[in-house]
């Protein structure tokens, strides 16, 4: 037995050697997808803290005057600037370089905003009619009667990166696993390697186990490197169950090999199986959410991307990692992803040839 | 005891029948080789001897054990050096043969010895497709000897090597073979052949036309002997008038060729009158043999 122990430790060594080596290949397994994390969780969250450019011509006593803790709250939303030519101010909005213009005419306070930043207008609108409610209800020396205090469902810390990084996870693990065995089985039947190895008194299952052993190292590392990169940088929060992640990325791992090696049984050159790859697993992130939350999609399309794997990999991983559910919530994907992993490999065996004669 | 025995094989794939009821016997430490043009079914045969594709009627022995279903413990014993280079991608030379070494459970010193004696040792740190055609061939028959085995198949292991690599690769083969392994060959060399191989089988359409050692081969086709005169030392009416001679052809470049079935009285003669200056004699080649057994038509 140790001998077949040795034959596995020599063939998974050989494999991971030649994936390290193989520079496009890392690249296209753990760089590529860490330069959208970087792009969603770097650039889109940014958008939610940056402030509103604010102009103030003239005198605005409302704001001039307000007391310290509203002023507080105040400059937290708006980046002040002063001016005294209105018409130039105005000028700033309408090119984009300013978000609102602020002016006060007696006791009316005039907003001049564009509405082609809909968020930002928005903001500007809802912030001074409260400084303005807030104002009167002052004057008018009577205590209030009512008082709003919101709450999210979610931990207060939910920002983009908390949404984008399991979506982008499970989709770097689908198209490396994917590759790697379409790659695998079509340059090894190529180079006549597979047969080289039929000759051999290993098993065939030593080979595929070896070849997922690989694999597997690799998706745990992504795993790693992604959630490292985006706690350390972008401030992800993992919540209680995260550990499920482990299980639903081994088994994701394997359903994306079994995609890879349907691409890799029906492609007839190592280049039409990853084109096969591709073709499979990209349509299918940007269908099960990987890139953007399907909320907003039509129903019909939320229900295709029922049959899509990768969709229950990103709803599991979601579920676990930051949405705070209980380890429970991972059963039914990792069940539903291991079906698919044993009717898409038994359609692959259905399909395979030895070499391509 | 036989290394190989096979009766009566066949595969067929579709209406094309493969190979077509073969026999073939090889003994133990003898070096035979398989001739025959393209398509002719020396891949497929091999094949099913090496249990790679099961028979669809015959049976196969080798080494005295069964081949089919796969056979781990027969596995181990036999040695199969592929067309194709048959390497893990983007490994050295050295690690590429390691590898080879554990799938047969052999250690790493017996697998360094290997490079050696193939010559690769200043190359052990060269990924395998940084090498030379000649030096890929030599890692390959390595990776396939590395376990020591008795019996050792070579699928073309000269085809697109220079004329110093073959020989040198030749040398290897026979120093394999001296050491007792059998040795079983194809090639489209009918000269790699004959330096090489005690017996040749030439296959044909499925079907092996002849078995037999290469100077018996040579022997039967009853080839006449044709003997090369330098020019200007015989002119056309005299050569005809030498004893033994049966026809005289004029080659312009090299002079005239006597075409003799006695070729001893001829070049008596020739040797008496002080011709023999230049003189060149050949005798039929497995060459002719081939073509005579299987035409001259192209194959697929």
């Amino acid at each position: 037995m140790s001998y077949h122990r040795s034959a596995f430790w020599a063939l998974s060594v050989a494999i991971l050697r030649g994936f390290l080596r193989d520079k496009a290949s890392v690249f296209f397994a753990v760089i590529f997808p860490l330069m959208f994390l970087v792009l969603f969780g770097g650039l889109f969250s940014s958008q939610d803290q940056s402030k509103v450019d604010l102009v103030q011509v003239g005198d605005v006593a409302l704001v001039d005057e307000l007391p310290d803790g509203a002023r507080e709250a105040f400059e937290d939303t708006f980046e002040v600037t002063r001016s005294d030519d209105l018409a130039a101010a105005i000028e700033e909005v309408r090119k984009g370089d300013a978000d609102v213009v602020l002016e006060q005419r007696g006791d009316e306070l005039i907003a001049h905003y564009t509405q082609t930043e809909q968020v930002k207008a928005a903001i500007t609108q809802g912030t001074l009619r409260a400084l303005v409610d807030g104002t009167n209800v002052a004057l008018s020396g009577e205590p209030p009667r009512f008082s709003l205090s919101s709450a999210a469902v979610e931990d207060d810390s939910l920002t983009t990166i908390q949404f984008v990084t399991p979506g982008l996870l499970g989709w770097a693990i689908a198209m490396s696993a994917a590759f790697g065995a379409a790659a695998t089985l079509q340059g090894w039947r190529q180079s006549k390697l597979l047969r080289r190895l039929q000759l051999a008194p290993v098993g065939t299952g030593t080979v595929v186990a070896a070849r997922i052993a690989v694999t597997l190292t690799i998706a745990l590392v992504q795993l790693a490197v992604f959630v490292g990169l985006a706690a350390a940088a972008f401030g992800l929060q993992l919540t209680g169950s995260w550990w499920m992640s482990l299980p639903l990325v081994v088994v994701g791992t394997l359903c994306f090999m079994a995609v890879g090696l349907f691409a890799g049984a029906v492609a007839k050159t190592v280049e039409g199986a990853v084109n096969l790859a591709n073709f499979l697993v990209l349509p299918m992130a940007f269908l099960s959410g990987s890139f953007f939350p399907l909320d907003g999609a039509p129903t019909w399309l939320q229900r295709f991307s029922d049959l899509l794997p990768l969709k229950h990999l990103n709803e599991g991983m979601l579920d676990v990692m930051v949405r705070g559910q209980g380890p429970g919530s991972a059963v039914v994907p990792l069940l539903i992803l291991a079906a698919f992993a044993v009717v898409i490999t038994a359609l692959a065996a259905k399909l395979f040839r030895w070499d391509t004669t | 005891m036989t290394a190989i025995l096979a009766r009566g094989l066949i595969k067929t794939y579709g209406d094309l029948t493969a190979v077509d009821h073969v026999d073939l016997e090889v003994g133990e430490g003898e070096f035979v080789g398989v001739l025959g043009p393209n398509g002719a079914g020396k891949t497929t045969l091999l094949e099913m001897i090496e249990g790679l594709r099961r028979p669809d009627g015959g049976e196969v022995r080798v080494l005295g054990e069964a081949v089919w279903p796969r056979n781990g413990g027969l596995q181990a014993r036999i040695g199969v050096q592929l067309q194709a280079s048959s390497f893990f991608e983007r490994l050295t030379v050295r690690e590429q043969i390691h590898t080879f070494a554990s799938l047969y459970g052999v250690g790493r010193a017996p697998a360094d010895e290997w490079l050696e004696r193939v010559g690769l040792v200043d190359k052990i740190s060269t990924r395998v497709e940084d090498l030379s055609g000649g030096q890929a061939q030599r890692l390959s028959i390595a990776c396939a000897l590395v376990h020591d085995p008795e019996l050792v198949f070579l699928d073309e292991p000269t085809s697109a090597l220079d004329p110093q690599a073959r020989r040198n690769l030749w040398d290897l083969l026979s120093s394999i073979n001296d050491a007792g392994r059998t040795v079983v060959l194809t090639t489209h060399h009918m000269d790699e052949a004959e330096a090489l191989c005690d017996r040749v089988a030439v296959m044909d359409r499925g079907r092996v036309l002849v078995l037999d050692t290469p100077a018996s081969l040579v022997r039967g086709l009853d080839a006449p002997a044709r003997i090369t005169v330098a020019p200007g030392v015989l002119d056309h009416a005299a050569a005809l008038e030498l004893p033994g001679v049966a026809e005289v052809e004029h080659d312009d470049l090299d002079g005239i060729v006597l075409v003799t079935r006695d070729p001893s009285t001829v070049l008596a003669e020739l040797a008496t009158s002080r011709r023999l200056d230049g003189v060149r004699v050949q005798t039929g080649t497995l060459e002719d043999v081939f073509l005579s057994l299987t035409g001259r038509e192209y194959r697929a």
